[in-house]
C-alpha cells in the first residue's frame, strides 16, 4: 500500500491530476481511495490531493505520505512533514526549498518547462502524472492509453502533445532518479470496480430504486447528487429542478411524493434546518419522501468545506411536534448506494420521510467499488399498501379513508388520478378520512399510530452491524466515514477488536445494539462531533454502561487510523492488566 | 360530467358569514366545472390561513401545507402527474408574505399551475395584523399608528417577473371571476388570478361597498388588449390595481413540456425499472 499526494492552488487542476491517478491505478487492478484537502474557494489557496493505492480494499485516509508531488512551496511547508522517508518531488521552476526537519528525498523535474517544450505549460500535470508512474514503478502503457482517451475529442494533436508529457515525465525519472525507484505496489487484484464517490452511488441508488424527481438547492458537499442526477435523469424520463431554497425543495418533494412519485432531495447542514417544517409535515400527512444529508460542519455557515458529523440529533428531533423520522446511516459507498434504493422502498411501504445521513468524506472522497455492487436493473420496487382502481371502485364514493386505523399502523394509500380516492391530507391533525379533528381520542390515536408503525422497520432491516471476532475485548462503534477508519484501525490492533455502525439510527434498533454490544469488555464511540450525539443517544436508549467511552473529534479533519489506534491501545491494556 | 355538487364536501364552510372566501370558493367550483375537471384528476394545493381552509371544501385531491410552501408543493404534484390539474389556493400572507421567494420563481418557471390568491388585504387567520398588501396607514393590532410600509402590487410584480398569465377578479363578481379562473386553468402554463376577498371581521377599510366604488372593470373596456406586458404595467400602475378582468397573456410552452428527456406519460405510470442497456450507458459516465 503506497500514498501519493499532489499538491499545489486551487483551480491549478489538483483534483484532475489525482482523478488521473487513482483511475488508471483503479484500471490496472488496484484498489484506490482519494482523499481531497480543499478549502471553500474557486482560485487560489492551497489544495491537496492524496491516493492510496493498494492491493486491497481501502475506505480511510492515512498521516503517511509516500510520494509528494509539490507544485509549489506553500505545497512541500505544509505537507514535507508526512513524508517519514518517502520521496518528494517538485517543479524545479520555484526553486524548492525543503525544510531542515523534513525527512524526505528531495527529486526536482523542470516540469513546467518540459511541459512549455511540449507546446503549453498547461500540460505541466501531465509530465507530473508521467513522473509519478515511474516513482510507483507503475507501467506507463495505460496512463498513455487513458489520456489518449481523455483528450480524443480534442484532436491529434492534443492527445500527441499529452501523450508526450506522460512519456517524457516517466522516462525522466527513470533516467535521473533510478536508485531512488524502490517503491514497488505488489501484483494487483484484477476485478472490474469503478471510482465513485459516495455522492454518485447515491444518484446511483435513487435512479435505481425509482426516484425520477430530485428538487434540490446547492450546497456543499450534496451538489454532486444534483448534478449527476441532471446528467442521468433525462436517459430515464426523470427531472431535476433547481428551487428557490430548501423550503421549496423539501416541499416539492412531499407534493410528488403525494401524487405517487419517487422523489429526492439532497442538502447539508443549513438546508436540513431550513427544511424541518416541511419534514414535519410529510410525517403528519404520512407522505413518502427522501432526504439526504451531507453532513458538514456545523453549526450555521460553520465548516461548509470540512467534515463532521453533528446534525444526527437534528434530523432526529430537529422539527417541533412529537415526530419520529427514518434516518439511515450507510457506512460506505456500498452501502451509500444500497439504502438509496432502501430509502425509497421503506419511504414508500412506511408511509414516511426518510433521511439518509451521511457525511462529506463519505460523500466526496472515490474509491474503488466492484461494479457488481452497483446492480441497477435488478433492484426490487416495494410502493407498500395502494388501494388499486378496481378496489377504489368497489369501495364506492365517499367511503375511502385515508388514515384509517390498522394494526401496524400502515393505511393504504390513494393516488391521485383515481376515481372514490379523493381526501384530503393536512398537516393539521386530522381523523380517520383525513378531514382536520381536535377530538382528544382522535389525537391521540393518530399520534400512536404514526409513532408506532415505524417500529417494524427493524423487521425488514438490520440497524447495527458488526465485523469482528465473536468475543471482542473492544468494539470500536462509529457511523458514516468513520466506519472505514474503525475497520482499518481494528486491523492494525492485533488484540480481539470488532467494529460495529448503526445502519438505521431512528427508530433506535436498542435490541440489535444491545445483543452485539453485550459480549464486549469495553466499547469505543468514535465520532465526528463536539457534544457525542451517537452517545448520548445511546444514553437516551438505555444502552451505554460503564463499559463506554467516546473519543469525539470536531475540528473538521477526518479521524485517521492511526488516531483510532493510538486512543483504543490504552483500552486495550487496561484490560490486560486486571 | 362533474357538476357542482360533485366538487362539493360535506363539510360546512367555517368562515364567518360574509366573508369573501365563499365567493371564491363558488368561483372555483364554476370554473371546474366548466373546464370539465374531474374530481378525481384534480389536485388542490391550500395554503395557512382562512383562505387557506378551502381544501377542505372542494371534493378533490388536496394537500394542505404549511404557511407559505404551497406552490413548490403544487409543481411537485404536477411534475409527479402532468396529467392533473393542479390548483393553488392562499391568502395575501401566505403567497406574498412568508411565500414570497416561491411566488417570484413559480412565475418565472411556468409550469401548468393555476394560482388563486385570496387577498384581504389582511391577516385573517390570526386575527387581524397587518398583511403585504393592507394600505399605508391601515390600523391593525400590529400597526396600532397605522402601517408605515409601502403595499406590494402582486400584479406589477407578476407581470415583471415574467408572468404568462395575470388576472384579478373580485369575490362579488361571480360571472368574472368564474371565467377568469377558468381561463387560468386553461391557459397552458402558471396562471395568476388575485381575488379581492373582503375580511367582514379585520378589515373595515377595504369593504366591498368600498372595492365597488374604487374597481374598474376590465372587460367594460374595450380599448384594453391584455397582450402588451409594458401597457399592462402602464394600466396596473395608473390604476393603482383597482382592475378586474385579464390583464396580461401571452402564449406558452410549460415548464414540464421544457425539461430535456422527461416524458407525456406521467412518471406514477413510469415503468421504474431500468433496463441494463441504459444502466450500462449510466455507469460508463464513472469510467
Ligand atoms: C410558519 C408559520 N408562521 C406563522 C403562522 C401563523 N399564521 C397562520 S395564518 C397566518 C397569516 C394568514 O394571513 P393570510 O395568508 O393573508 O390568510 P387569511 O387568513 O387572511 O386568509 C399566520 C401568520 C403559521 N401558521 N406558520
Ligand atoms: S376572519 Fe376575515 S378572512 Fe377570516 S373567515 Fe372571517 S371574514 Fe373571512
Ligand atoms: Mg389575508
Amino acid at each position: 500500500m503506497l500514498a501519493w499526494k499532489i499538491g499545489g492552488d486551487q483551480g491549478e487542476g489538483i483534483d484532475s491530476t489525482g482523478d488521473v491517478l487513482a483511475i488508471v491505478a483503479n484500471r490496472m487492478g488496484y484498489y484506490v481511495y482519494g482523499y481531497k484537502h480543499f478549502s471553500s474557494r474557486i482560485k487560489g489557496g492551497h489544495t491537496n490531493y492524496k491516493v492510496r493505492i493498494a492491493t486491497t480494499r481501502v475506505e480511510a485516509t492515512t498521516r503517511r505520505t509516500d510520494i509528494l508531488v509539490a507544485l509549489n512551496q506553500e505545497t512541500i511547508d505544509r505537507n514535507a512533514h508526512e513524508l517519514d522517508g518517502g520521496l518528494l518531488l517538485a517543479d524545479s521552476a520555484f526553486n524548492p526549498v525543503l525544510p531542515a526537519s523534513a525527512k524526505a528525498h528531495l527529486l526536482t523535474l523542470p516540469l513546467t518547462e518540459i511541459a512549455k517544450g511540449i507546446g503549453s505549460a498547461m500540460m505541466r500535470n501531465m509530465v507530473a502524472v508521467g513522473a509519478s508512474a515511474a516513482l510507483l514503478q507503475l507501467p506507463i502503457a495505460p496512463f498513455v492509453e487513458y489520456v489518449a482517451a481523455k483528450f480524443e475529442k480534442k484532436g491529434e494533436a492534443i492527445v500527441e502533445a499529452n501523450r508526450k508529457a506522460v512519456e517524457m515525465g516517466y522516462q525522466r525519472i527513470v533516467d535521473e532518479y533510478a536508485a531512488l525507484l524502490t517503491y514497488k505496489l505488489g501484483e494487483p487484484m484484477p476485478g472490474d470496480r469503478l471510482v465513485i464517490s459516495g455522492n454518485d452511488a447515491i444518484a446511483l441508488g435513487a435512479i435505481a430504486g425509482g426516484c425520477r424527481l430530485m428538487c434540490g438547492y446547492p450546497i456543499t458537499p450534496a451538489t454532486e447528487i444534483m448534478e449527476s442526477l441532471a446528467k442521468w435523469f433525462p436517459l430515464v424520463g426523470g427531472a431535476v429542478v433547481q428551487m428557490e431554497d430548501e423550503l421549496g425543495s423539501m416541499t416539492a418533494v412531499i407534493g410528488a411524493g403525494f401524487a405517487g412519485a419517487r422523489a429526492m432531495t439532497a442538502t447539508s447542514g443549513p438546508g436540513i434546518s431550513l427544511m424541518q417544517e416541511a419534514i414535519g409535515l410529510a410525517s403528519v400527512t404520512e407522505i413518502p419522501a427522501v432526504i439526504v444529508d451531507t453532513q458538514r460542519g456545523g453549526p450555521s455557515t460553520g465548516m461548509p468545506t470540512k467534515q463532521e458529523q453533528s446534525d444526527l440529533l437534528a434530523l432526529l428531533n430537529g422539527g417541533h411536534g412529537d415526530t419520529l423520522r427514518v434516518v439511515l446511516t450507510p457506512g460506505s459507498v456500498e452501502e451509500s448506494f444500497e439504502d438509496a434504493v432502501e430509502a425509497f422502498n421503506l419511504a414508500e411501504q412506511f408511509q414516511t420521510p426518510v433521511i439518509i445521513a451521511t457525511d462529506l468524506s463519505l460523500s466526496l472522497w472515490q474509491q474503488s467499488v466492484e461494479r457488481s455492487k452497483l446492480k441497477g436493473p435488478t433492484q426490487p420496487i416495494r410502493h407498500g399498501v395502494t388501494f388499486s382502481r378496481e378496489e377504489l371502485l368497489t369501495l364506492g364514493e365517499g367511503v375511502f379513508q385515508r388514515y384509517q386505523i390498522t394494526a401496524d399502523g400502515i393505511s393504504p394509500r390513494s393516488l391521485p388520478g383515481e376515481i372514490n380516492g379523493q381526501y384530503l391530507a393536512t398537516g393539521v391533525e386530522h381523523g380517520p378520512s383525513g378531514k382536520v379533528s381536535e377530538d382528544p381520542i382522535n389525537r391521540t390515536q393518530m399520534m400512536n399510530k404514526r409513532l408506532l408503525k415505524l417500529q417494524a422497520i427493524h423487521q425488514v432491516r438490520e440497524g447495527f452491524k458488526y465485523e469482528g471476532p465473536e468475543e471482542p475485548e473492544l468494539i470500536l462503534v462509529g457511523i458514516g466515514s468513520t466506519v472505514g477508519i474503525l475497520r482499518e484501525a481494528a486491523a492494525h490492533l492485533e488484540a480481539k477488536v470488532g467494529v460495529a455502525w448503526f445502519r438505521t439510527l431512528s427508530p433506535f434498533p436498542t435490541e440489535r445494539v444491545q445483543s452485539v454490544l453485550a459480549v464486549a469488555q469495553h466499547i469505543l464511540v468514535v465520532e465526528q462531533n463536539a457534544l457525542g450525539q451517537i452517545r448520548q443517544l445511546m444514553t437516551v436508549h438505555g444502552v451505554a454502561d460503564a463499559r463506554f467511552d467516546s473519543f469525539l473529534k470536531y475540528d473538521g479533519v477526518p479521524f485517521l487510523p492511526e488516531e483510532v489506534v493510538a486512543r483504543a491501545k490504552p483500552l486495550l491494556n487496561l484490560l490486560e492488566v486486571y | 360530467m362533474a357538476t357542482l355538487q360533485d366538487f362539493r364536501t360535506n363539510e360546512k364552510a367555517w368562515w364567518c358569514p360574509g366573508c369573501g372566501d365563499f365567493g371564491v370558493l363558488a368561483a372555483m367550483q364554476k370554473a371546474l366545472v366548466a373546464v370539465g375537471a374531474n374530481p378525481a384528476t384534480t389536485a388542490i394545493v391550500a395554503g395557512i390561513g382562512c383562505s387557506g381552509k378551502i381544501g377542505n371544501y372542494i371534493n378533490s385531491y388536496n394537500l394542505h401545507v404549511p404557511h407559505g410552501r404551497a406552490l413548490p408543493a403544487a409543481l411537485g404534484i404536477k411534475l409527479a402527474n402532468r396529467d392533473l390539474m393542479v390548483l393553488v389556493a392562499g391568502g395575501d400572507g401566505d403567497g406574498y408574505a412568508i411565500g414570497m421567494g416561491h411566488f417570484m420563481h413559480s412565475l418565472r418557471r411556468n409550469a401548468n399551475i393555476t394560482y388563486v390568491v385570496m387577498d384581504n388585504h389582511v391577516y385573517g387567520l390570526t386575527k387581524g395584523q397587518t398583511s403585504p398588501t393592507s394600505e399605508e396607514g391601515f390600523q391593525t393590532k400590529t400597526s396600532p399608528q397605522g402601517s408605515i410600509e409601502r403595499p406590494i402590487h402582486p400584479l406589477m410584480l407578476a407581470v415583471s417577473a415574467g408572468a404568462t398569465f395575470v388576472a384579478q377578479g373580485f369575490s362579488s363578481w361571480q360571472p368574472q371571476l368564474a371565467s377568469l379562473i377558468q381561463k387560468g386553468i386553461e391557459h397552458p402554463g402558471f396562471s395568476l388570478i388575485n381575488v379581492i376577498s373582503p375580511c367582514v371581521t379585520y378589515n373595515k377599510v377595504n369593504t366591498y361597498d368600498w372595492y365597488k366604488k374604487n374597481l374598474q372593470n376590465l372587460d367594460e373596456d374595450s380599448t384594453y388588449q391584455p397582450t402588451n406586458r409594458a401597457r399592462a404595467l402602464a394600466r396596473l400602475h395608473e390604476s393603482d390595481e383597482m382592475v378586474t378582468g385579464l390583464i396580461y397573456q401571452e402564449e406558452s410552452t410549460p415548464y414540464e413540456a421544457l425539461i430535456p428527456g422527461f416524458r407525456e406519460t406521467p412518471l406514477v405510470h413510469q415503468d421504474l425499472n431500468v433496463d441494463q442497456a441504459t444502466w450500462d450507458k449510466i455507469l460508463s459516465t464513472l469510467e
